[in-house]
């Protein structure tokens, strides 16, 4: 058995070939649907957790102080402290509140999140589901988070909460559209919608690079869009600590808090990782066409730390983002999103298909 | 206790928030009880008083030199120029002199009063729209001022340095040295807060044409401080009626004509470089001189009715003091600038939306200790 | 034609401004020796206020633990809220006088407003200002302090 990290396929057959050789296929496939999902959410929680205690080191550091750095060496296990704390946080019944919905909202913001995972590609081979239909699944299930936000307004029974759920229903249905428009921009260059496919088609150049000026607006415009259907950066109107206490999350307390700030995160991650994967390779290493010794160091580097390195740069891009602008208001948000986003898009699309067309892409 | 009454006559649609005495931004205790339609405001009603310690009663228990430490605590992120507001209404009275080296050093004491409370509100400012790093900034730069005033007059915040006569006590040989380095620093550091925050589209579009008061209702209303001057009325008692160093420095009066949030913000950071510039004509020619004159122990106003009025970083802060030859005051009273400054808030704010009520409320610039007393 | 430049020219514009904010906070996240932060309670040793800074309210006693406090009372007098209690007593002097001097005084740092003026008006310069800035106690008695030490007398010559 030959395994290698620059190619986990042989590594995940293995696995296949001997849980089919020992039990009947449909205990196979349930038993491997068992080890996804467990790999999934440890990956989920731990991201989450490296996540929240980068942002903390990254605004501190453009704020011009020092972060978390005494719980542990450099404050590493801060987060786990915050956890911890949380666990232990009394979790405050509402009166009159819709208790079904109140309880299960959380955990539908989680469950579109996790879905959104299983259909990234991590490495070569590394892929919990390879979907024929990929970018459309993605948007789709993104999508769905949306229902949580407005169960966890409405249902809390609170004024400021239903307030900042109606903002954000609003805000998250308005730019799913600008984020689909720029995918389906490169729908157009890639000609496939299947993501193993499109990373093959970026191993003599990324796809930003590929496409240049259309490529370039795209990806701005995801960026912005995708920090907007996060709730994040200077679109957080929902939950702005300014303005209106905590908004929609205002009533959660305890773990199921923790759950929407898990989720919020992880939103984020998704975010950063498809725009990795979209625009700028996945796991595929930079190769120049040409410079044999140069494609030969970069593909030294295994790919998922390339995957890992690609998205954490955009996530760094986004924080960044976030730590330096003022909020939107409600309006204005609406207004960026369709008159000045959507005829950009729209523009945009018209432009690569002409230059799909007329072959003017690398 | 009673709830309080609240008088705001709702329609069908409409229902009430209270942005409580405990908010993020509204800056100190103030409530805010606002009756909404959707997300547009209808009427905007200010409770007070929740701070009110009876600065102005306690004055008259106590002597001349005794009611200077609790100006400090009106509105404290102007405390010399409170103080600096009593000394001189005291010293108009007793017609005495001080000499000119008191006078340049309340100025340049004055001046950086002013430099820090602008760099508390535009970090203030900038945190409740959102941009959460200017509140570092603003703080940072502000300590430099902080720790100057702690060399010298002995505290960040309260300081107590004025008296009726002079100072307390000389200032510190590193003094000079200290400010003009602030000075140099800071003149590089202020044009990174205007990269940051004053020149970004969002932020300029979140406050143009926001809370809009034209040149007539701001003379009507008597708002002075950079409210009024960001409507146009010129209202700086520093250039109508010079007192301390300030007929011996020359510097502009920075007014606007649009009234707008953005134009009261931009006439702050206006005073910011115009301080600077005071300073720097003061800080190298302070006099010799004695740092007080010589007072009898116990002072005792002659009979009558005295007023001095100073500018404090936020308005015209006017003192009356109204005296019967005693020892004690038999009437202080503080004119204060932020509970003028609070009065228009309804009709500023009225038909627009709540995130601007936020931005509106900023503007103004309260420091509610100062409007309960 | 002239609106669609202004919406092009805003955009440009607005997306210019947007990207020196960046350049500001990006400044100062890959410059990250310039901070400012003092880790508090690590670096007590070389906290050290300035000279003039109000702390507390001390007596200063001289090497014979002898202090300058003739109890004349106008400390308390001046005090704006009555944080100074003179508890006098009486001696018999080496002339024979009877001569009042100080048995106890007594500072209720509690109640400190620090505006300075007892510092200021005593005749004898007895009182100064310390630079002790941790005065957080869990029992609020300790914060009433006898400012004369225990078996210290007055300097000679002070009037």
């Amino acid at each position: 058995m030959e395994f290698s990290i620059y190619d986990l396929t042989s590594f995940t057959h293995w696995i296949d070939s001997s849980l089919r050789a020992s039990m009947s296929p449909g205990w196979a496939v349930a038993v491997e649907m068992i080890i996804i999902g467990v790999a999934l959410l440890v990956f989920y929680a731990l991201i989450g957790l490296f996540l929240v205690y980068a942002e903390r080191k990254v605004c501190a550091l453009m704020q011009n102080r020092l972060g978390p750095n005494r719980v542990g060496p450099g404050g590493i296990f801060q987060t786990v402290a915050d956890l911890v704390k949380l666990l232990f946080v009394e979790l405050v019944p509402i009166k009159n509140a819709d208790k079904i919905l109140f309880n299960v909202a959380p955990f539908i913001v989680i469950i579109a999140s996790v879905m959104a995972i299983g259909a990234l590609p991590f490495a070569k081979g590394l892929h919990a589901i390879d979907l024929n239909i990929g970018i459309f699944y993605l948007m789709a299930v993104s999508s769905m988070g949306v229902i949580g936000v407005l169960l966890a307004g409405w249902s809390s029974n609170n004024k400021y909460s239903l307030i900042g759920a109606m903002r954000s229903g609003a805000q998250i249905v308005s730019y799913e559209l600008s984020v689909g428009l720029a995918l389906v921009t490169m729908v157009v260059l890639a000609g496939t919608m299947q993501l193993s496919e499109m990373i093959e088609a970026q191993r003599w150049g990324w796809f930003i690079f590929k496409g240049h000026i259309p490529a370039v607006t795209a990806f701005v415009v995801y960026i912005v869009a995708g920090t907007a259907e996060t709730n994040r950066g200077p679109f957080d109107l929902a939950e702005a600590e300014s303005e209106l206490t905590a908004g929609y999350h205002t009533e959660y307390s305890g773990i199921k808090f923790a759950l929407f700030f898990l989720a919020e995160y992880i939103n984020m991650f998704i975010v950063a990782a498809i725009a990795a994967t979209v625009f700028l390779g996945g796991w595929m290493p930079l190769h120049v066409f040409g410079w044999d010794g140069f494609n030969k160091v970069m593909d030294f580097i295994p790919p998922f730390v390339w995957f890992l390195g690609k998205t954490f740069g955009v996530v760094f891009l986004m924080m960044w983002l976030k730590w330096t602008f003022p909020r939107l208001r409600i309006d204005q948000l609406l207004t960026l999103e369709w008159k000045y986003l959507l005829p950009l898009n729209i523009f945009n699309l018209l432009l690569m298909a002409t230059l799909v067309l007329v072959g003017w892409h690398w | 206790m009673e709830e309080a009454v609240i008088n705001v006559p709702l329609e069908k649609e409409e229902y009430i928030i209270n942005m409580g005495p405990q908010h993020p931004s509204t800056h100190g205790v103030l409530r805010l009880v606002v009756s909404l339609r959707g997300e547009m405001v209808q009427n905007v009603e200010p409770h007070i008083g929740y701070v009110h310690r009876g600065i102005e009663k306690m004055c008259e228990n106590l002597t001349y030199a005794q009611i200077i430490h609790l100006t400090d605590r009106m509105d404290y992120l102007s405390a010399h120029i409170n103080n600096e507001a009593v000394c001189l209404a005291v010293e108009k009275a007793l017609d005495i002199e001080v000499s000119d080296r008191v006078k340049y050093i309340r100025t340049i004491l004055s001046e950086l009063t002013r430099i820090q409370s602008h760099q508390l509100f535009w970090a203030t400012y900038g945190m409740d729209l959102g941009g959460l790093t200017c509140f570092f900034y603003g703080l940072r730069d502000r300590e430099m001022i902080l720790d100057i005033f702690e060399e010298t007059c002995g505290g960040r915040l309260i300081v107590s340095y004025n008296c009726p006569g002079g100072l307390m006590n000389d200032i510190h040989p590193n003094f000079q040295k200290r400010t003009k380095d602030f000075i140099k620093y800071f003149r590089k550091t202020l044009p990174e807060y205007d990269r940051l925050l004053t020149g970004n589209v969002i932020f300029r579009e979140r406050l143009k044409d926001i809370g809009i008061i034209n040149r007539e209702d701001a003379i009507a209303w008597g708002l002075t401080g950079p409210v009024g001057r960001g409507s146009g009325f010129s209202c700086d008692v520093r250039k109508h009626n010079p007192y301390s160093a300030y007929n011996k420095v020359t510097f502009k009066e920075i007014l606007y004509n649009e009234g707008d949030s953005l134009h009261r913000y931009q006439v702050r950071m206006d005073e910011m470089w115009e301080s600077m510039n005071i300073i720097e004509q003061l800080i190298d020619n302070i006099p010799e001189g004695p740092y007080a004159a010589k007072m009898k122990p116990v002072i005792k106003l002659p009979e009558g009715e005295y007023w001095q009025s100073v500018e404090t970083a936020r308005g015209e802060l006017g003192v009356y003091i109204v005296s019967d030859g005693n020892k004690y005051p038999y009437r202080v009273k503080f004119r204060s600038p932020n509970f003028v400054n609070l009065a228009p808030l309804n009709k500023l704010a009225a038909g627009f939306k709540i995130a601007d009520l936020v931005a509106i409320n900023g503007s103004l610039d309260l420091v509610i200790p100062d409007l309960d007393r | 034609m002239k609106s669609f430049i202004t919406y092009i020219k805003g955009i440009i514009e607005g997306l210019i401004s947007l990207v020196k904010g960046l350049s500001v906070t990006g400044g100062y996240f890959f410059k990250p020796g310039t901070t400012w932060t003092q880790q508090y309670p690590n670096n007590r040793k070389e906290l050290k206020m300035f000279d003039m800074f109000k702390g507390e309210v001390i007596m200063p006693h001289n090497e014979h633990n002898e202090h300058k406090c003739t109890g004349c009372g106008i400390c308390e007098i001046n005090c704006p809220n009555g944080s100074i209690e003179i508890i006098p007593a009486s001696i018999v002097n080496e002339e024979g006088k009877k001569q009042r001097i100080i048995d106890k005084h007594i500072y209720h740092l509690g109640m400190c407003t620090f505006c300075g003026l007892c510092v200021k008006t005593c005749p004898s310069q007895a009182l100064a200002f310390g630079q002790e800035f941790e005065h957080a106690v869990f029992d609020r008695s300790k914060l009433n302090k006898v400012l004369n030490q225990p078996g210290s007398k007055l300097m000679k010559g002070v009037v």
